[in-house]
Order: C-alpha cells, then sequence, then structure tokens
C-alpha cells in the first residue's frame, strides 16, 4: 500500500510529466490562457491516458510479449490511443459543446501529446502489474492536469500584469513555466525514507 | 444617475416669476424645474454641462430683473392634515431632489418608501465630503426647518422614528438639531464618527442602525430611507411655504478662495459667478462642483449651479497636484480603505487588461466611487477613473444590448407583418378567383342551375 | 509476420466498431451552437455580412466558416458576445466600430418614393408616397439597407452624437 502511495506521489509530483520529463508541452502553452479550459484539457487528458494505459497494458501482456511483435509497439499503442481519443471528443462534443469549442484543435491533438504516449511507453519498460500501472498512469496525468491547472492560473494572472512589450505574450510565459518547473523541482528532495 | 429631460413649458421673451414652472418632468424618475429668478426668457437651448466632458445640455435661461418677485405660492399651514400621497405630489411638484448629491427625486423615494412599509427614517447630517461645511451650516441655522421637514417626510412614508446621524465633530449642529428635536421624542439624535464616506447610505445604516444593506438591494429593503438634511428642509419649504427648489445651499472653498464659505444661491447662477462674489486670490488650478472625493471636474466656471452640487471648490496648482502614477505594488491599501469591503486593486488590474466582465466578477456595481482606494494607493493609481471607465462601457455595451435586441423584436415583427399579408393577398386572390369562377359557372350553365330550382 | 498482420487487423477493427457504436450513441442532434448564435446576432437580416441572413451567418459561424467579427451593425459588442460564446479570442481592434449609427433622412431631397421604407428590416421609416419620410431613431438599427436604396442620395448614415449621460471616462493611460 505505502509503495503505492509513494509510487503515486513519485509519478504525479516528483517525476511530473511536463515539468520534470518534458512532455506534452504543446498542450501545455497551447490550452492554459484560462483555467476552466486547462481544467477541461486536464480532465480529457486524465481520461485519455488512464484508459488507454489499461488497454495499452493488455495489449503489451496478451499480445505483444507472448507473440515477440515488440517491433509492433509504437504503432498498436497510437491506435489505441487514437480510439480512446475519438471516444473522448464524442463525449465532449456531447456534453459539453463550449468546452469542444474551447479545446478546439488540441482535443484531438490528444492523440499526438507525447505524454499519453510517454506515460504508456514507460509503463511497459517498468513491467509493472496492472493495478500499479493503472494507479500509475491516473496519477501521471493527475500531475499533468495539477500543471496545466497551476500555469494557467499563473498565466491568468499575467494577463493582468503590465508586462514589458518586448515580453508579453509567449516569452513571458516561457520565463514563468521554467521557474514553475525550478519550483517543482523542489519535490525531487523529499526523503523516501 | 441621469433622469428623463424635463420638458420646457415656457417660451423664449416670456416674462416668469420666481418659482414659476419652467420645464415639467416627463417621466417617472425626472423632477420639474422652477424659475429661480423672476425676470425674462432669453434663451432655450444648449449651456455647456456641469460635468468633466464638457458637452452641451439642453437649459433654459433667465435674465434676472433683479426684483426677485414670487409667484403666488400655496402654503400648508398644518402639512400633517395632508394625506401621505398629497405630500408626495406636492413634493414631486416642487421639484425637490436628493440634494446630498444623488439628485434622485425625493418623492420617488417617499412612494418607495411607502410601498416597503419603511419604518425608520434617516436623516443624513454626516458631511457627504471633506471641505463641505453646507450640512452644518443647514443644522446650525435651520435646524427647525430641518426636523419639521423629516417629520412631514415620515408622515409621508409612514415611518415610526427618525434617526439624525451628525458627524461627531460638528457639536455645535447637533446643539441646534438637539434643542429643535426636544420636542419631538420620535426624532432622535446620533452622533456618529466623523469618518469619510459617512454620508453615504450604506455606511450610514450600518453605524446606525446596525443593518447591512445587501448588495443589489435599496435601502429600504431593510426597512429605513435616507434623506440628506438639506433635502428635508427643502421638504419643509415645498409643503409649508409652497416654495419650490429653486435655491440651495453650497459650499464655497478651496485655497484660491479669498472669503470661503456657505452661501444661498438661486439654481442655475454661473460658477464664476458664485466664485467672483466670494472672491478668488488667484486663478484656479481645478474647478470641482461637489466635493474633492467624488465631485465633478468642471473645465471651466461658466457652467450653471445644479441641485446637487453641495460645494464648489477652486483649488490652486499646489493643492490640486496629482503626482505622476506608478505601478500597483500590490500593498493592500485600497483594500482595507474601501467602506464597502472591495478590491480595488484587482478590479482596476481586470479593468487595465480590458477584461471588464473580471471586474464585474469582483463586484464592480457596488463600488461607490467615494475615492477612498485612489486616496489612500501609494502609486497615486487613478482609481476611481478606472471604475467610471469601466462603468461607461458596461453601461454603452448594455445599452447596445438592448438596442440589438429591440431590432430583433421589430425585425421579427415585420416579417410577421409581410407574411400576415402575403397570406391575406393570397386569400382575397382566391376569393375573386372562386367569385369569378362561380360566377362563370352561373352565367355558362343557366340552365342547369334553374332545372335545379 | 502473419501473427502479426492479424493482430493489428483485429484490432482495428474492434476498435473501429467499438467507436461506431459510440458514435451512434453519442450522436449531436443538431448543433445547438447554431441556435444560439443566431439569438446573439441582430436578426435585422440586412445582409452586410455577406451571408443571406442572419440564420445563414449564425450557420457558418457555428461552423467555423466566418470571423466572429462579422456583423457590421452589431459592432463591438455583437463581436464580443460570438467570441465568448465559441470560446475564441478575437482581435477587437479589427472591428470598425464608430459607435452606433443612424440614418437620417435630407428632407430637401427625399421625392417620397416610399423604396426606402420598404426594404427596412425594422420598420424604422414612415412615410407614404410622395411624403417626406422620416427614421424613427429608436428603431433604427443603422443596417444601412436604405441608404443604397435611395434613388436621389437622401439617406445617409450619421453617428448618434455623444450626450453627457452617455458620455464615457476615458481610460487612464498607463505609465
Amino acid at each position: 500500500m505505502k509503495e503505492y502511495a509513494l509510487m503515486m506521489i513519485g509519478a504525479a509530483l516528483v517525476n511530473n510529466v511536463i515539468l520534470a520529463r518534458f512532455l506534452g508541452l504543446c498542450s501545455f502553452m497551447g490550452v492554459t490562457t484560462r483555467i476552466d479550459t486547462a481544467a477541461g484539457m486536464g480532465l480529457a487528458t486524465t481520461f485519455v491516458i488512464t484508459v488507454s494505459s489499461m488497454a495499452d497494458w493488455a495489449v503489451q501482456t496478451y499480445l505483444l510479449a507472448p507473440y515477440g511483435l515488440g517491433f509492433l509497439r509504437t504503432v498498436t499503442f497510437i491506435l489505441v490511443i487514437a480510439s480512446a481519443v475519438q471516444f473522448t471528443e464524442l463525449t465532449v462534443r456531447k456534453v459539453s459543446p463550449s468546452l469542444f469549442q474551447m479545446l478546439g484543435i488540441y482535443l484531438p491533438l490528444i492523440t499526438t501529446n507525447c505524454a499519453v504516449l510517454g506515460v504508456a511507453l514507460l509503463l511497459v519498460e517498468s513491467h509493472m502489474n496492472f493495478l500499479a500501472s493503472t494507479l500509475f498512469a491516473f496519477a501521471s496525468s493527475l500531475g499533468y492536469s495539477l500543471v496545466m491547472v497551476i500555469f494557467a492560473g499563473l498565466r491568468e494572472r499575467l494577463a493582468l500584469a503590465p508586462v514589458p512589450r518586448l515580453f508579453a505574450g509567449p516569452p513571458i510565459g516561457f520565463i514563468v513555466a521554467s521557474l514553475l518547473a525550478m519550483a517543482f523541482m523542489g519535490f525531487s528532495g523529499i526523503s523516501t525514507g | 444617475m441621469w433622469g428623463g429631460a424635463a420638458r420646457p413649458v415656457v417660451l423664449v421673451g416670456q416674462k416668469v416669476l420666481k418659482g414659476q414652472l419652467l420645464a415639467q418632468s416627463q417621466v417617472h424618475i425626472s423632477a420639474p424645474i422652477h424659475a429661480p429668478v423672476s425676470g425674462r426668457v432669453t434663451a432655450i437651448g444648449e449651456v455647456t454641462a456641469p460635468h468633466p466632458s464638457g458637452l452641451g445640455l439642453a437649459a433654459i435661461t433667465v435674465e434676472s430683473d433683479d426684483t426677485d418677485r414670487w409667484i403666488e405660492t400655496d402654503p400648508v399651514a398644518d402639512p400633517f392634515a395632508l394625506a401621505p400621497e398629497e405630500i408626495a405630489r406636492r413634493t414631486a411638484a416642487a421639484g425637490v431632489v436628493g440634494l446630498g448629491g444623488a439628485t434622485f427625486p425625493a418623492a420617488v423615494k417617499f412612494a418607495l418608501g411607502k410601498r416597503l412599509a419603511v419604518h425608520t427614517l434617516i436623516v443624513n447630517g454626516g458631511e457627504c465630503e471633506p471641505y463641505l461645511s453646507s450640512d452644518d451650516r443647514i443644522m446650525r441655522d435651520f435646524a427647525e426647518q430641518v426636523v419639521e421637514g423629516a417629520r412631514i417626510i415620515m408622515h409621508a412614508i409612514g415611518a415610526r422614528d427618525a434617526l439624525v446621524g451628525i458627524e461627531d465633530n460638528k457639536p455645535e449642529a447637533m446643539a441646534a438639531m438637539a434643542v429643535a428635536a426636544a420636542a419631538f421624542p420620535e426624532v432622535k439624535i446620533r452622533p456618529v464618527p466623523a469618518r469619510y464616506p459617512m454620508g453615504s447610505d450604506k455606511q450610514l445604516i450600518e453605524t446606525l442602525t446596525g443593518k447591512e444593506v445587501p448588495a443589489d438591494a435599496r435601502a429600504a429593503e431593510v426597512g429605513v430611507l435616507v434623506h440628506n438634511v438639506s433635502t428635508c428642509a427643502a421638504v419643509y419649504k415645498a409643503i409649508r411655504l409652497g416654495q419650490p427648489l429653486v435655491e440651495r445651499i453650497v459650499t464655497i472653498n478651496g485655497a484660491a478662495v479669498a472669503e470661503p464659505g456657505n452661501i444661498f444661491a438661486p439654481l442655475g447662477c454661473l460658477v464664476d459667478d458664485l466664485l467672483a462674489y466670494c472672491g478668488l486670490k488667484e486663478v484656479p488650478a481645478r474647478l470641482i462642483l461637489g466635493g474633492p472625493m467624488m465631485g465633478t471636474l468642471l473645465l471651466h466656471g461658466r457652467v450653471p449651479l445644479v441641485k446637487g452640487a453641495s460645494g464648489i471648490l477652486a483649488f490652486t496648482a499646489a493643492e490640486a497636484a496629482v503626482p505622476e502614477a506608478g505601478p500597483c505594488i500590490r500593498c493592500g491599501s485600497c483594500t482595507r480603505a474601501c467602506p464597502m469591503g472591495l478590491l480595488p486593486l484587482e478590479m482596476a488590474a481586470h479593468i487595465r487588461a480590458g477584461d471588464l466582465d473580471g471586474a464585474v466578477g469582483y463586484s464592480l456595481s457596488d463600488c461607490i466611487s467615494c475615492g477612498c482606494c485612489a486616496y489612500v494607493c501609494p502609486s497615486h493609481i487613478p482609481l476611481v477613473q478606472y471604475f467610471s471607465h469601466a462603468r461607461g462601457e458596461l453601461s454603452a455595451r448594455e445599452r447596445a444590448r438592448l438596442r440589438t435586441e429591440a431590432g430583433k423584436r421589430l425585425a421579427e415583427a415585420r416579417l410577421a407583418r409581410l407574411e400576415r399579408d402575403a397570406r391575406e393577398k393570397a386569400e382575397v386572390a382566391a376569393r375573386r378567383k372562386a367569385e369569378r369562377t362561380a360566377a362563370k359557372a352561373r352565367s355558362g350553365t343557366v340552365k342547369p342551375e334553374e332545372e335545379t330550382t | 509476420m502473419w501473427i502479426a498482420v492479424l493482430s493489428l487487423t483485429f484490432l482495428g477493427l474492434a476498435l473501429g466498431t467499438l467507436l461506431g457504436v459510440a458514435a451512434r450513441y453519442l450522436a449531436v442532434e443538431e448543433n445547438p451552437l447554431e441556435a444560439e448564435l443566431q439569438a446573439l446576432l441582430p436578426g435585422s437580416q440586412c445582409g452586410q455580412c455577406g451571408f443571406v441572413g442572419c440564420a445563414q451567418a449564425a450557420a457558418a459561424l457555428a461552423r467555423g466558416e466566418a470571423a466572429a467579427t462579422l456583423c457590421p451593425p452589431g459592432g463591438r459588442a455583437v463581436a464580443e458576445a460570438i467570441a465568448a460564446r465559441l470560446g475564441i479570442k478575437i482581435d477587437l481592434s479589427a472591428v470598425q466600430d464608430d459607435g452606433p449609427l443612424l440614418a437620417f433622412v435630407a428632407e430637401e431631397i427625399c421625392t417620397g418614393c416610399c423604396r426606402c421604407s420598404k426594404v427596412c428590416p425594422t420598420d424604422a421609416i414612415i412615410g407614404a408616397a410622395k411624403q417626406i419620410h422620416n427614421v424613427i431613431r429608436e428603431a433604427c438599427t443603422g443596417c444601412g439597407a436604405c441608404v443604397e436604396r435611395c434613388p436621389t442620395e437622401a439617406i445617409g448614415l450619421l453617428p448618434v452624437p455623444v450626450t453627457v449621460p452617455h458620455w464615457i471616462w476615458p481610460k487612464p493611460a498607463i505609465t
């Protein structure tokens, strides 16, 4: 139990997908102008990462590993992820048309969000069991959502600040992102003992 | 803030007496205007409005004949024998509005108080702003008028008692009012701390009754109604003497004025004339109608005195100096100073970024524009100007929205009309055709018809 | 080799079927956006956006084929409302909004031909044949449909003059 908890904290904070592994940066910069959009994106990605990781675990364990089809891993994983994204898109469109409009191109782009494939590939390499891998994927995506929301909050404040024109827009966004990443580096000092 | 404009009932060249009706109110929130002097109407047109824009406003110009002959008035010996509705009618006809600055028609407030069963009348003797002392003067010199006016208002709205809130830095006013109210136990004099903005409705109500008026609610909804002491005196004059509101007390102050003081000035006289009457030591660097915190900046002194102006301030350059605004350092001084408990720094930041809805989310609509935040701001940020700008933009947006909606309704009505017209035309055509074929059938086949008959 | 082909085919078919079923159950019957957008537009069917009417413009907006700033009579207010509904950011400086406009009739040129009153989408022009027409200011949306129809160029558009109650404090300049 304690191991699972530690692993989840590690996945969410210490090895944060965005700020420690630098995955999923396009959505990190793209849809974080408003908190509600970022939270919506976080939720959608959480769903996709969790579901696709479960499916990918099954594909890896029952199909790719027994038949020695490791070379097909990326292709099949992308296939699974794309289906999960398509399903999410259908759901979001049905449930919340305004969120659908706000996420725009970034919703289908979850497919190519490297965070999703990255988490699935990490799971394969770590050889975890089903429960552990699901929890790991869920924690990673929670970490992703957390950073998205925090950064969106910062950018909402930035929009109000009198930023010098030279830095206005993406430049100040990147500077703030780097500061946030440095703040998250503090988590790696947490003692596991 | 702006009621419906009144419609002139006099002609250019006409002779008028003091107190004669010049313009009639047209809509509900509106007040009539009476001649402040006897004389001749010389113009009906535009004059510069007492407004920072310096734009024109419709006005009637009366040239005085220096005799000040009153029109025949209709005094009432015992106002308490009149029906409340009659008092409201007479007050409305006399053009009495809130003289504290809001210039809301007093009679409309009476009707509101009556409808919402107000039990307490609050008489506002808390001076609106620094520099001004007109309310103090009214209470010291015309305490009987204020008390009687307050009792007439109580009768008009059916209130049981009246609380007169007087700031504790006005001992003479309090003494005079205590003497005047001695015979009337229902009129209670209450000292309130001298702290700006004590003259604001919501703050005074909370200090006197302990009740907080909710946001988006009127004072009458917590059972109280607030009237300024000058308004009470004006109601007294309107009912007991039958005199309409044609003059008001106004404080002339500021370092540029040679002999500052309070004077009774006829409404509509030019600010320049009033300043000349008190004497100017130097050319004022800044002219303000009203108080220094919430008053109206005047571009020049050739504007008329209006009903809501409790003061005219002529500041020297040293007094009016505004340091250059710096960036917000988020010290929170404005938050502590705000009497409404708002976050001025957040509202201003949102407005600066063009996010008006964000500012509304921080309760911009509850801001009373008292100016406390801008006064304490160490960076001298013109916070109130941000809020005024945002309010103007928001109301313009609201007007545009209403316009669009009205246009849409009209467009739909037109489509419906066109459809109806087309249908009716088609029906008429069909009927004619039927008639024609029937007629043809009759003329063509006469025999069969005869056979059948 | 065959296992790889088979397994990928199987996976693709299975996931495709799943999605097909999901699409059937989660189908969006009609685009609710369109109706909402149409409610935001002025509805005067003036055609200045290039579409036949406001319904067509709303449909194009919902499909993402038209800019949120397409409506000239709606000006900045409508553009903002549409952008908020679509969740997009627009450059409001691109919207030329000289404030509301009103039509006026030059009485000395008007011949009383009634053409303008027939095209006015809000019935804002009154006047019978051979009578000088006039514009009801409260009803005019400033769409300009009448301006093009007037054979004598007696109708023009003028900005609504700023009056004291409508004056807006300027935004403080940032130092």
